[in-house]
């Protein structure tokens, strides 16, 4: 039972991909899922059906994503899309989210829960206005890893010349964001050219494949392990004979390591206290680390509630009701109102919040910002500095990504309308 | 350091599942579990025993019942859920005919599949349950994959895929107006292998019905079809004894069995890492319609 043994022990990869319909993204996720065997019978022929229906001349990898029919009429895609594929070393989740500016709040949510984001560019047209975009969204929601794809390096005859152009330009873009590692890959995602396999067409190319680079890049966990937060979630009090005084705080470890006996602070109370035990159902765990779901219990019986925080003395997250963070508004019905009160939603804490102010507007095609008298409309991303009702427990999002990002909800219609990212 | 602090899969895909369920107790009033007795809703059962451990889960498990089941599947449903320590609800399809709010189809295609989101949204409408979850994946189906954790429906229960809550980092947005209730998904981001690997390394029990055993089917429209007293035969069809498993647990009309050898969890394992077909692809529910998800979720279903 190698094969068994081997999957119990695989690790998780989380990535986006952005690019528009006419970058070949649909065609490369549908070439991973086929390469890697990811596709089955059925599917398959349903998609050489339809292929044939439409004419095309191969069968067309991309159908294999298309998601809603109202998208497939439209040709489009409206949403994230979630599409998963496993090899002997890796799971992947892939969040597909559509290229263009409208779609900049999707961009958005793919990327806040991935360790990675491929960015797709046609080796015909180069580094585009929509590829800053990308790389900004990326950069931006902290992605440490983008992998450039230079697609389409069939119809430039596979140019050792025209990828360097379009890496020295993309290199030179880089430099303004804040991305921890970039990697160049040449591809042909139609023909499979270094997407699974090294290339025969491009021997000039010494790098890996984009499939073996997704398997080895070492990705850490999503928050550090330095800065020890465990936001409440849910208290358990069994009210069972057996478990009669039981009182155990449930929860996922945001950041850093929790053990027995450690000294711990509970916020916004202040009350410090030592952790008796850490557990989960099947028994006492020695440590706790993101992203685990645990159940702490302290030694001392203190009021402790969803929303609260355990993290420890000497290392505690901001206490304020004050923040400044980009936004990024995702409501079409209206732009964001300086002067309204929303809901502002932050770990597993819920307050209301006063948007007081836009600073600026980023145009996230040139990075410029836009000062004055600016709004922040559907897609929209700038500077804000919100108030809240009751203090927020968070951390700058450049250190921790779960304590430092937060949505705001519309009171009235209750849609989630916007995401910050706190500075 | 002496470790690195990486949690495997798997154990990551456990503590999300175990995450969005506690965070449906928080943020509902009523939420309750939708227990079919398949795999799936099998391991969303195991999730909230440890979710909530040492209490009880503080969800009630609802099972909206065809009246055509396999027995196994009630027998197993009755003793796991009683091991559980579980409250246990039946909505029945039954009662739904009888007060005439569904008309049973007619036919050798008869199923009462359909007819389930209906009995689903009068339970949820009686029992003021505001959250439901669900063992559905976004692997399983293409409309599925642009599924939410917290999956809003309007007060008539219907799902729009263009009015769902974005959803970034862990948070998620349980708010509503009176009337409207939740899907919720816990085990969004597992596939089907990643189901039957956890139900291996758990040691969780599962309804024989996975397991290979001789039995009387038919062959309709390529898919091999269990006789049971619920089946319509037509004329044409001849019954027959085959050694089969089944890959999904539902209605005993619509849910098709594939022939296999495989009657231990290795070889079920073994069999799905190997398989060229999608679990849904027996399922006769799917194949009406390209976009037969796509509309049946649009109504309420599952």
């Amino acid at each position: 039972m190698e094969t068994l043994d081997g999957y119990l022990d695989m690790d998780l990869l989380r990535f986006t991909t952005a690019g528009s319909v006419d970058d070949g993204k649909s065609t490369l996720i549908g070439r991973l899922m086929f390469d890697t065997k990811t596709i089955f019978e059925d599917q398959l022929e349903s998609i050489e059906r339809t292929s044939r229906q439409r004419g095309d001349e191969n069968v067309n990898l991309a159908l294999l994503t298309d998601g809603l029919r109202s998208e497939r009429e439209q040709g489009i895609t409206i949403d994230v899309a979630y599409r998963y594929f496993a090899t002997p070393k890796r799971k992947f989740i892939i969040a597909d989210t559509p290229g263009h500016i409208q779609y900049t709040r999707n961009m958005v949510t793919g990327a806040s829960t991935a360790n990675l984001a491929i960015i797709l560019v046609d080796a015909r047209k180069g580094v585009i206005e929509q590829t800053c975009r990308h790389s900004f969204i990326a950069s931006l929601l902290r992605i440490e890893h983008v992998v450039l794809c230079v697609n389409k390096m069939d119809l430039v005859d596979y140019a050792q010349e025209r990828f360097e152009e379009i890496v020295a330009a993309f290199k030179a873009f880089a430099t303004r964001l804040q991305i921890k590692e970039i990697t160049f890959v040449p591809i042909s995602a139609l023909h499979g050219d270094n997407v699974v396999n090294r290339s025969a067409n491009m021997p000039w190319y010494e790098g890996p494949s984009l499939l073996y680079h997704l398997e080895n890049v070492y990705i850490g966990p999503d928050s550090n392990h330095v800065d020890a937060r465990f936001p409440v979630q849910w208290v358990i009090r069994p009210h069972s004979r057996e478990h009669h005084d039981y009182r155990g705080y449930a929860g996922r470890v945001h950041g850093g390591v929790f053990r027995p006996g450690d000294e711990v602070v509970v916020l916004p109370s202040g009350f410090t206290t030592r952790i008796r035990s850490v557990e989960r159902f099947e028994g006492p765990v020695e440590e706790a680390f993101s992203p685990m779901s645990v159940v702490i219990r302290l030694e001392d019986d203190i009021d402790v509630s969803r929303g609260d925080m355990i993290a420890k003395p000497n290392n505690q997250p901001r206490v304020e009701q004050e923040l400044d963070a980009m936004f990024c508004w995702f409501s079409p019905e209206r732009p964001l109102e300086p002067g309204r009160k929303y809901l502002l939603r932050h770990t597993t804490r819920s307050v209301r919040a006063l948007v007081r102010e836009v600073r600026y507007k980023v145009d996230i095609n040139t990075l410029h910002k836009e000062e004055g008298d600016v709004q922040l409309g559907l897609n929209d991303i700038g500077r804000i500095h919100v108030r809240t009702a009751e203090p927020l427990l968070y951390d700058s999002y450049r250190r921790n990504r779960l304590t430092g990002g937060f949505v705001l909800v519309d009171e009235g219609t209750n849609r989630t309308v916007g995401a910050g990212m706190i500075r | 350091m002496t470790q690195s602090y990486q949690l495997s899969h798997l154990d990551q895909l456990e503590s999300e599942g175990i995450f969005v369920l506690r965070e449906t107790a928080a943020q509902f009033e009523r939420p309750c579990i939708l227990f079919s007795g398949g795999k799936d809703s099998i391991v969303v059962a195991r999730l909230a025993q440890k979710a909530f451990w040492p209490a009880r889960p503080p969800l009630t498990f609802l099972h909206v019942d065809t009246g055509h089941n396999f027995p196994e599947t009630i027998e197993f449903r009755d003793r796991f859920l009683g091991d559980l320590g579980a409250q246990l609800q039946v909505a029945l399809v039954q009662d739904s005919i009888d007060r005439g709010r569904v008309v049973e189809e007619k036919g050798p295609n008869a199923s009462r599949n359909g007819l389930q989101t209906v009995t689903l949204l009068d339970a949820l409408e009686e029992g003021r349950f505001d959250a439901a979850v669900g063992g559905a994946r976004r692997d399983e189906e293409k409309a599925r994959a642009k599924e939410r954790f917290f999956s809003h429906r309007d007060e008539f229960g219907q799902w729009d895929p263009k009015n769902q809550r974005p959803e970034l980092w862990n948070l998620f947005n349980g708010r509503k107006q009176p009337g409207e209730h939740f899907r919720v998904f816990p085990l969004s981001n597992w596939t089907e292998m990643d189901v039957w690997q956890y139900i291996l390394r758990e040691e969780i029990p599962i309804p024989a019905l996975y397991f290979a055993h001789e039995r009387e089917v038919i062959e309709r429209e390529g898919v091999l079809l269990a006789v049971t007293e619920f089946l319509t035969l037509r004329e044409e069809e001849r019954t027959e004894r085959r050694t089969v498993r089944f890959r999904t647990v539902g209605d005993a009309t619509c849910t098709g069995a594939v022939e296999s050898a495989a009657s231990t969890l290795e070889a079920v394992i073994e069999e799905v890492a190997s398989a060229r077909q999608t679990e849904r692809g027996g399922r006769a529910d799917d194949r009406r319609s390209e976009a037969a998800m796509e509309d049946r979720k649009r109504q309420g279903y599952f």
